[in-house]
């Protein structure tokens, strides 16, 4: 059934409310709806012309029936009003200590900034868990809708008005953040992932910054895009089947398939990195995928170049993969592991980028990420 | 009240000709005051449009059977689910009820020469053709891509698409149900037979009236709106729009105050078919006429005041959203009432598994599942994580398509004979309904789960959520089956009009004024005035007088 999930997880305080009543619903719809179609069926086969049935005397009217089956559903309605009003209104009552944060929508993006820190992060939202987050959404163009589904949370997004919308995160984890309004060409694609962060976590990813890494050495910051990039995958410490290792790799000579060499400097580093068939290290195939310069999704930019060339140059002397900043999400990763596997994406190369860029989906004109599901592969 | 002088005209000298083939030419039929020819001109044009709203709905569900789409841009996929929206709410699911078998049955069951103003019954037909026209050229001069709500400020400031020309379009069809509502009113008033008092009027005509009291209650207020939109749009004048000092809250308040009732005017004359083919195929008098019949005016009424539940999350009053909220419960109950009158209108009958009745069972079986799942949106909480999202697509295609159309199809294969006087395969139109039927569950109700897992409506590209997949691909694999049904009924209709065995005046053995004319019937109806002298739905009297017995077993050789 991995293909066919039946309900959405449940991750805040008020999924937990409201699934009860959608089950109780459900478990009312399915027992008289299905037990009037089945008699309507029934009937239409027992009293068949031909069919021996009994016939005699058939009502057309009849007072007291029609009082009970119309009371009858008026309470079974007013029940589950009752409920339903019930819920609407807690839903629409934040606690007053409620976390403060802000939502803008704009065609076709969401921009959010943390009270509190004043970090801001696009399509994207970082929360603690078990702490009441008061939102406070407006729009700055068309009408939006911020929806996220495990957290049965929705409202409407409206310029000129602000709107709000509270939820206690109860999981943590990676959750759908969406745009339910229409809102024109790419509404599909205005929205991204929740973060649900254990609260020190999210402490931590606070102070950071939020996005923003901690500052960092350049060795530092090229050792997690060598991570980030998963470099390490191929290039460990060791010559592997696919690929050389690059430990002690500065200054050395290396030789290639077409006979050549060279010296292993920042240049011959930076260019295997853009460019790595240009000179295919002797003993090798042309495996690895390029990486293009540049700013746009699945390129990188030149200051990460110098910071991977930076890194390169220490591995096998100083260098030890450095770690990535603690508490970072983990990006690219689909939000939940029950995706078919064949569109499962994971964090390689232009994807795991992808993710850090805000201005992706726009920048992408709408195209599916490249490498994002040929990664799959 | 029921008397009538002039309208019954004095009988025409008995004669062959009927009203296909009274007179042939191009001109007679374009010009024709004739409310039967008017009725076969409404079902060619719906016919029309039904087939340009399926091949886009078709589009729609190719391209959702890939995360990442298939062949459209994003654009064009929006302008693709804003034209089918369009289409199938404007220009066929809003007029073919009342265009079709309204027209044409509706004065042949009240024992009526015509209704009460012909001519404006065919200027209605053209602002209906006129609008379907322009919308037909905003979708080939670019395509609109608001969405059939038009939702402001989208539609009115941001949209670079033929908003207008579509506007434009569904105001004249707006007239166009203006008009017909208003002929309807009167000549249910006026021009009933003698003896044809209101508790003797078939279900259908209950139904019909109180559609038309909907429609010119509600459609000049969408026409307005939509005017409104149309000047903030062209002369920047605010109304809506905040950035020129208006509200776009109050846009949708204007907007569902008509188009929430706008789904009645689609699903009661549906309720009305309903009733027809339920007592015509049990052989019964429908249980609890008066119940059924005050329900459809209970409907009518309550149903102006629920428009609020399609707003409880757009910022409207959380305390405003109460009192909706508990009026949508209300109108649960009559909607309840005729769906428990209907199925013990079976009990007891003698049924015959005829196509009509096989489209009326299939009927209840979707209008159930329609109807309860509108409990979820109603229900204010649940509507929070519900609205936008499939869930509410699936619970409108089940009250539109479910409901709706297959009262349409019904309705049509109940009065086909009449209309057109030939039989088509029953046998045939049989299984095609029952195809029609697992079709429409196979496409639709995979997207109630998938709405409730929370995929948003309107959604081109699902690469975000790529575990929806499998259940879009399975909606897709649905509606071919539900187009092979339909292509399969389109044919053997068209196959019935040459090569169908004739119809008699009666095939069905039905009660009903209607059915006492040949088929099809000449071009004044009624030979003379008739004279209701039993009540409505007597099949006791019927079988007694054996009338029908006879006229059944005329039509057995069709199967």
């Amino acid at each position: 059934m991995g293909n066919f999930p039946l309900a959405p997880p449940q991750a805040s305080e008020f999924a937990h409310q409201l699934d009860p009543l959608i089950y109780a619903l459900t478990a009312v719809c399915v027992f008289f709806g299905g037990l009037t179609f089945l008699l309507v069926v029934y009937f239409a086969l027992r009293f068949k012309r031909g069919t021996k049935a009994n016939r005699a005397n058939p009502h057309n009217e009849h007072l007291p029936l029609e009082i009970s089956w119309s009371i009858f559903p008026l309470i079974l309605a007013l029940i589950f009003f009752w409920f339903g009003a019930k819920q609407f209104i807690y839903a629409k009552t934040p606690p007053k200590d409620a976390m403060e944060i802000y939502v803008v929508g704009k065609q076709w993006m969401w921009h959010i900034q943390h009270a509190e820190s004043g970090v801001r992060e696009n399509n994207a939202l970082h929360v603690p868990l078990g702490r009441p987050v008061k939102l406070t959404m407006i729009s700055q163009d068309v009408l939006h809708a911020f929806y996220i589904p495990e957290f049965r949370l929705q409202y409407h997004v409206v310029p000129g008005r602000y709107t709000q919308a509270w939820f206690t995160a109860t999981k943590t984890g990676t959750f759908h953040l969406f745009c339910a309004m229409y809102c024109g060409t790419q509404h599909s694609e205005m929205g991204g992932y929740v973060y649900v962060m254990k609260p020190e976590d999210y402490a931590q990813w606070i102070k950071n910054g939020g996005q923003d890494p901690q500052p960092q050495t350049l060795v530092e910051r090229g050792g997690s895009m060598y991570t980030k990039l998963v470099c390490d995958n191929c290039h460990t410490d060791k010559d592997t089947m696919r690929a050389p290792s690059l430990y002690s790799l500065y200054g050395k000579t290396r030789r290639f398939t077409d006979g050549g060499t060279a010296v292993a400097d920042d240049s011959y580093v930076r260019e295997s990195i853009i460019d790595p068939y240009k000179h295919i290290v002797a003993g090798y195939e042309n495996t690895m995928p390029i990486y293009e310069s540049g700013t746009k999704p699945g390129q990188i930019s030149e200051e990460d170049i110098l910071a991977l060339v930076a890194y390169i140059k220490t591995l096998g002397t100083t260098g030890t993969p450095a770690g990535i900043a603690a508490g970072a999400p983990q990006r690219g990763v689909a939000p939940n592991s029950k995706v078919p596997g064949s569109r499962i994406v994971t964090a390689v190369g232009a994807l795991g980028y992808e993710k850090d860029n805000p201005e992706a989906n726009r920048l992408r004109n709408g195209r599916p990420a490249v490498g994002a599901l040929g990664s799959g592969n | 009240m029921s008397t009538i002088t002039a309208t019954g005209a004095p009988a025409a000298p008995p004669e062959e000709k009927n009203y296909l083939n009274v007179s042939t030419t191009f001109k007679s039929w374009i010009f024709t005051h004739d409310h039967k020819r008017i009725g076969v001109m409404y079902l060619v044009a719906i016919a029309i449009f039904f087939a340009v709203g399926s091949v886009m709905a078709g589009l729609i569900r190719a391209e959702l059977t890939s995360p990442t789409g298939n062949f459209l841009e994003s654009e064009t996929y929006n302008k693709v689910f804003t034209a089918h929206g369009i289409i199938m709410i404007f220009f066929v699911l809003l007029a073919a009820v009342p265009g079709i078998l309204g027209n044409f049955v509706l004065p042949l069951m009240i024992g009526a020469r015509d209704v009460a103003f012909p001519r404006l019954n065919l200027l209605s037909f053209y602002f209906f053709i006129g609008g379907g026209t322009m919308a037909i050229i905003a979708v080939l001069a670019g395509g609109v891509d608001t969405g059939w709500t038009f939702y402001v400020p989208y539609a009115s400031l941001y949209s670079n698409s033929q908003v207008g020309l579509a506007v434009t379009g569904a105001f004249l069809a707006g007239f166009s149900s203006i008009f017909t509502a208003v002929n309807f009113i009167v000549t249910v008033h006026k021009m009933r037979a003698p003896g044809m008092t209101w508790f003797r009027l078939p279900l259908f005509v209950w139904a019909a009236y109180a559609t038309s009291l909907i429609v010119v209650l509600g459609t000049p207020v969408v026409a307005i709106t939509l005017l409104m939109m149309l000047a903030e749009r062209t002369l920047h004048i605010g109304f809506f729009s905040p950035e020129l000092g208006g509200d776009p809250v109050l846009f949708q308040h204007l907007f569902w105050f008509y188009s929430h009732p706008a789904v009645y005017i689609m699903i009661l004359p549906s309720f009305g078919v309903q009733s027809e083919l339920l007592a015509a195929f049990s052989r019964k008098r429908i249980f609890g006429y008066h119940f059924v019949a005050f329900s459809s005016l209970a409907i009518a009424v309550l149903g102006f005041l629920v428009w609020g539940h399609h707003m409880f999350v757009s910022s409207q009053s959380m305390y405003q959203g109460v009192v909706f909220s508990l009026i949508t419960f209300l109108i649960a109950v009559p909607t309840a009432v005729k769906i428990f009158n209907w199925t013990a209108t079976i009990y007891k009958g003698t049924v015959r598994l005829q196509a009509p009745m096989i489209y009326a069972i299939s009927f209840m079986g979707l209008f159930i599942i329609g109807g309860l799942t509108g409990l979820y949106l109603s229900t204010m909480s649940t509507d929070i994580h519900l609205t936008n999202t499939y869930f509410v697509v699936a619970h409108f295609h089940y009250v539109m398509v479910g409901g709706a159309l297959t009262g349409v199809l019904g309705g049509l294969h109940y009065w086909w004979p009449k209309m057109f006087g030939r039989m088509y395969p029953d046998r045939l139109a049989q299984i095609t309904a029952i195809i029609i039927f697992l079709g429409f569950n196979v496409t639709f109700f995979p997207q109630f789960i998938v709405g409730w897992l929370g995929m948003p409506r309107r959604y081109h590209y699902y690469y975000l959520e790529p575990e929806f997949q499998a259940y879009n691909i399975m909606s897709t694999m649905g509606a071919s089956i539900l187009g092979i049904g339909l292509l399969i009924t389109i044919g053997y209709l068209i196959w019935s009009l040459k090569w169908g065995l004739k119809a008699t005046a009666n095939p069905w053995g039905a009660h009903g004024l209607e059915w006492t004319i040949p088929s099809p019937p000449g071009p004044h109806n009624f030979p003379t005035t008739p004279i209701v002298t039993d009540d409505v739905y007597d099949y006791e009297a019927l079988d007694a007088a054996g009338l029908s017995g006879g006229v059944v077993t005329a039509a057995q050789g069709v199967h």
